[in-house]
């Protein structure tokens, strides 16, 4: 509770005092989408559907970026060519 | 500062024949609002049908956003507001009701948004008339509720309620509550200030107030700037939530000063005040029995009050100018030494006491020795309340005073048994 702010020391209204992205909201991921480069067709359509532009283009290839991706899977249920697969984050108990 | 000194005297300013509803939407018109959104209800629809007029003439430069819901008329303001706009509304009775969850978040946001309520019972049964049920509605809504006795009182108290609002040491919501008919309805002849005049008092356009947060090295509007962004209303969970409501009420403890200050600059400007803007009070100083009320029935109960004290009958009223937030203080000290208090409640609470009673019972209980008070509930659904019943209601008490104690501690005024 120490580190945390009093409310002097807070923007009025609920305004968020630090930026959204030192949120790492990658972390409630079940699932991760890893992508098969050799099926990739570079279409993006992943990128076009992705909800919290967590797939990235690096000039060469499409990325994802884990800090943020949520793992909802709508990248891989869009991909013409099956080349995102879901993977569990952790294994089964 | 004597009369003759008042900036525009009594010549220079215009008298215009109107009703609440039209002093309303010509103060906005003065105002330089730049977004004005609202859904039709009696007895508020004159205000906007009104200042519609006066954005088809092209008289304002406002963006008028018709909705399909009060719901959606206070999100639009919402929004307006969050992009450092001047917006206003209004609004009664089930209107008020279906807004009511944007009505929090105006406060919480703290956005300077200014909404008439031409108040209204609630349903049901349905009623399109005066009580004060729609106004107790968002009494904990965060937001500043200022009642008006007449339709001078009504143009007056909207110019200063954007004062109000935008005020740094404030920046909340304020609600200009007006009764339905009684006011918004009744025509007046008032006195307008010229157009600069206003824009003048008000200082123009709306300054956006600064703040500061950790990504910018310097200090930022608080409005939405795809420049800087800010983010808006985001999750606030058992870690900030709590922190943020205190934010709100230390904000409200600013509220009477500003309203005092406003009330006194508004005078130097017209030659019209309020009591001190807070409460309008009359012969209290030596009054033995003391009638609280808000609203246009406190004109009603003045002139009987007045009546009274030229008999020699020590009885004072206090009208309560600001009901949000409540002037706790003031009306401790101005209810010290007094036998009795009757507490007019314009509005019903079942199972409970009127909202107005229970916060002036507040007020006293701090006091070594207290006065006997009742609570009367008069005029719901429009019910005249005549000068008749005020003399009964006096006479009640005067007797509530010779026996030293209260049987009813509410009583109903004008309703058959």
């Amino acid at each position: 509770m120490s580190s945390q702010r009093g409310w002097k020391e807070l923007p009025l209204g609920g305004i968020a005092y630090r930026l959204s992205t030192d949120v790492k909201t990658g972390d409630w991921r079940a699932l991760k989408p890893v992508v098969d480069h050799n099926k990739c067709t570079k279409c993006m359509l992943c990128w076009l559907f992705c909800p919290d532009m967590a797939i990235i283009w690096d000039g060469e290839k499409i990325q994802v970026n884990y800090d943020y991706c949520k793992g909802c899977g709508i990248c891989a249920h869009e991909c013409p060519v099956k080349a995102i697969s879901m993977i569990p984050e952790f294994e089964e108990v | 500062m004597s009369k003759l000194e008042v900036k525009y005297p009594l010549h220079t300013q215009e008298i215009l024949n109107v009703n609440g509803n039209e002093a309303i939407a010509y103060a906005v018109k003065q105002s330089l609002v730049d977004v004005v959104s609202a859904y039709p209800i009696t007895p508020q629809t004159i205000i906007v049908e009104k200042f519609s007029e006066f954005v088809a003439d092209g008289l304002v430069h406002t963006e008028f956003v018709p909705v399909e819901s009060e719901h959606s008329a206070m999100s639009a303001c919402v929004g307006a507001a969050a992009a450092g706009a001047r917006a206003f509304t209004a609004t009664s009775s089930q209107g008020l009701a279906l807004m009511v969850e944007i009505v929090y978040i105006a406060s919480a946001l703290r956005l300077p948004i200014v909404m008439a309520v031409a108040n209204r019972a609630l349903s049901a049964p349905i009623n399109i008339h005066n009580d004060h049920s729609d106004a107790y509605l968002m009494r904990d809504a965060g937001w500043v509720q200022l009642f008006t006795e007449n339709v001078q009182e009504t143009y007056d108290t909207t110019i200063q309620a954007f004062r109000i609002a935008e005020d740094e040491r404030v920046l909340l919501p304020v609600a200009v509550n007006l009764d339905g008919f009684f006011l918004s309805h009744t025509l007046e002849n008032i006195r307008v200030l010229p157009d600069n005049a206003v824009a003048e008092f008000l200082g123009g356009y709306r300054k956006v107030a600064k703040l500061g947060v950790d990504y910018y090295e310097e200090q930022v509007p608080h409005m939405l700037n795809p420049a800087r962004p800010l983010t808006f209303g985001s999750l606030d969970l058992y870690d900030y939530y709590f922190e943020h409501k205190v934010q709100q009420v230390e904000a409200m403890k600013n509220v009477p000063g500003v309203v005092r200050e406003v009330n006194e600059k508004w005078f130097e400007l017209t030659g019209r005040r309020y009591g001190d803007g807070v409460i309008d009070a009359y012969g209290v100083e030596d009054a033995d029995i003391v009638v609280v009320a808000m609203g246009s029935g406190a004109g009603t109960v003045r002139s009987v009050v007045k009546k009274y004290r030229e008999r020699g009958e020590k009885l004072g009223l206090v009208r309560i100018r600001m009901f949000r937030p409540f002037p706790y203080e003031e009306v401790r000290s101005l209810l010290r030494g007094v036998k009795a208090v009757a507490i007019m409640d314009k509005g019903i609470g079942p199972g409970s006491f009127g909202a107005l009673y229970q916060d002036v019972v507040s007020s006293l209980y701090d006091l070594g020795s207290h006065p006997l008070t009742v609570d009367y509930v008069y005029g719901l659904g429009g019910r005249d309340l005549t000068p008749e019943l005020v003399v009964k209601m006096i006479e009640q008490v005067k007797e509530d005073v010779k026996t030293g104690r209260v049987k009813e501690k509410i009583r109903y005024l004008g309703v058959r048994g």
